[in-house]
């Protein structure tokens, strides 16, 4: 590849720069309070969920409009998701699962946007989430079990010899959920955005033959449009996976 | 894939100098607080919405929806039904229809034939008032005819026995030899 020649001397590319958390105003450091380029894309996100969710279903029309029908199939599908993955019972959580969903899904979609900020690609964002949920459904399942919600690691079916070795396996990936849960959707959010900068690097570069690189960010773009849907779909579905856990521990 | 290893390198080198600026922002610490606090600050506000206002509100609608749609089938439903009462009680009354012009035609046709028999009656008692009226005037006819016959044959009898004979003419026997003839 031409590019790849091209690439070491004087090319500066900087693929991760587009992550920097700053200070909207001014240069100063910052507090947690800071309004920053995350926060600001944060509160996009809830721009972006109340314009389809609120502004789009307000017609509440029989006959629904476009954005009503983009929001109604948005409910439906976590709605179902809950219902089939985590039992009739968990439809109470829905709300909570249909809130994390729409604000990946928004952030993701918003951070495709040339020059935005991908808030999902922060671990610490996506930790927090995922931290969340394991906290949540863990103190479920010993607030709705008790003792019973040992069961969820003593495979019951398994032979007598096997269930110690199982119940060791079962406890570290049970601890190990939240990071995969996490970085899962950090990393690929992550990885996606700076493949992208990437080639938009070879580009500034390549002059005519900038065509190459153009048209695979345009594919690596259609492909992060896909990761952007089935992360947010992943993650919300692994919760379900989780919550179902909680309330019926019994293999 | 060399050069990602070099961009890399370069950004974990660029790291030492500016946390800023290259290696990997999300392992920033300093960041943290900032970004967790606005991340709960927004998952509470879309919940809020989502609770308050949106879901309420499409759940609202899919039930109404669905209510208009089981409904609209119900009507649907019954609509079919009567359509096909309705059709039954179409072809009921064809049929009765039918029935009735039947009768009707049968009953008119019974009508006709009695007029026509008696018009038949009537017209064949005419005609038969008439041809034994003919007839008696015919037979009257023959009968004068046969008078006149006779009377003719006498005369003309007179007249040839006059002429071929001078001898008295006696009408008795005369007539008597003429009617004798004439039967004969």
């Amino acid at each position: 590849m031409a590019s790849e020649a091209a690439a070491p001397s004087g090319l500066q590319i900087h693929p991760m720069d587009q992550f920097v958390v700053h200070p909207l105003f001014g240069d100063g450091p910052i507090h947690w309070y800071t309004p920053t380029n995350a926060s600001l894309w944060m509160l996009l996100t809830v721009v972006a969920v109340v314009l389809l969710l609120v502004i789009g279903t307000r017609g509440r029309a029989i006959v629904p409009s476009r954005s009503q029908s983009i929001a109604e199939m948005a409910y439906g599908f976590i709605y179902k998701m809950v219902e089939d993955v985590a039992g009739k019972d968990a439809v109470g959580y829905f709300p909570y699962i249909m809130t994390l969903f729409m604000f990946i899904v928004m952030a993701n979609f918003l951070g495709l946007i040339p020059m935005s900020f991908a808030t999902t690609s922060h671990i610490a964002v996506t930790a927090i989430m995922a931290m969340a949920v394991f906290l949540f459904v863990t103190l479920l399942g010993i607030f709705k079990h008790g003792f019973g919600f040992l069961h969820l690691f003593w495979i019951g079916s398994a032979p007598l010899i096997l269930r110690p070795i199982l119940a060791l396996i079962e406890v570290i990936s049970y601890f190990v959920r939240p990071v995969s849960h996490s970085i899962r959707l950090a990393g690929n959010m992550m990885a996606g955005h700076a493949v992208i900068k990437v080639f938009a690097g070879f580009a500034g570069v390549l002059g005519v033959g900038a065509v190459a690189p153009i048209a695979a960010i345009t594919a690596v773009y259609a492909l992060e449009t896909l990761v952007a849907f089935i992360q947010a779909y992943v993650f919300a579905i692994l919760t379900c996976v989780y919550l179902k856990d909680a309330l019926h521990p019994h293999h | 894939m060399a050069t990602t290893t070099h961009t890399n390198t370069e950004a974990a080198h660029g790291a030492d100098h500016a946390a800023e600026a290259v290696g990997m922002p999300q392992l920033d610490f300093s960041s943290f607080p900032n970004q967790i606090f606005w991340l709960i600050v927004t998952l509470v506000a879309i919940y809020l919405v989502l609770s308050r206002v949106a879901l309420p509100r499409i759940a609202s609608v899919l039930a109404e929806r669905q209510g208009t749609i089981t409904k609209d089938i119900a009507r649907a439903e019954e609509l079919k039904q009567a359509a096909v009462d309705a059709e039954a009680a179409y072809n009921k009354a064809l049929a009765d229809a039918r029935s009735e012009a039947q009768e009707i035609i049968a009953a008119a046709k019974a009508d006709i034939q009695k007029e026509l028999d008696a018009a038949v009656a009537v017209a064949d008692a005419e005609i038969s008032a008439k041809a034994a009226e003919s007839e008696k005037a015919i037979t009257a006819i023959r009968d004068s005819a046969m008078t006149s016959v006779t009377d003719v044959a006498n005369d003309i009898a007179k007249d040839i026995v006059s002429a071929v004979s001078t001898a008295k003419i006696d009408a008795k026997s005369l007539k008597a030899a003429v009617s004798s003839r004439l039967k004969g």
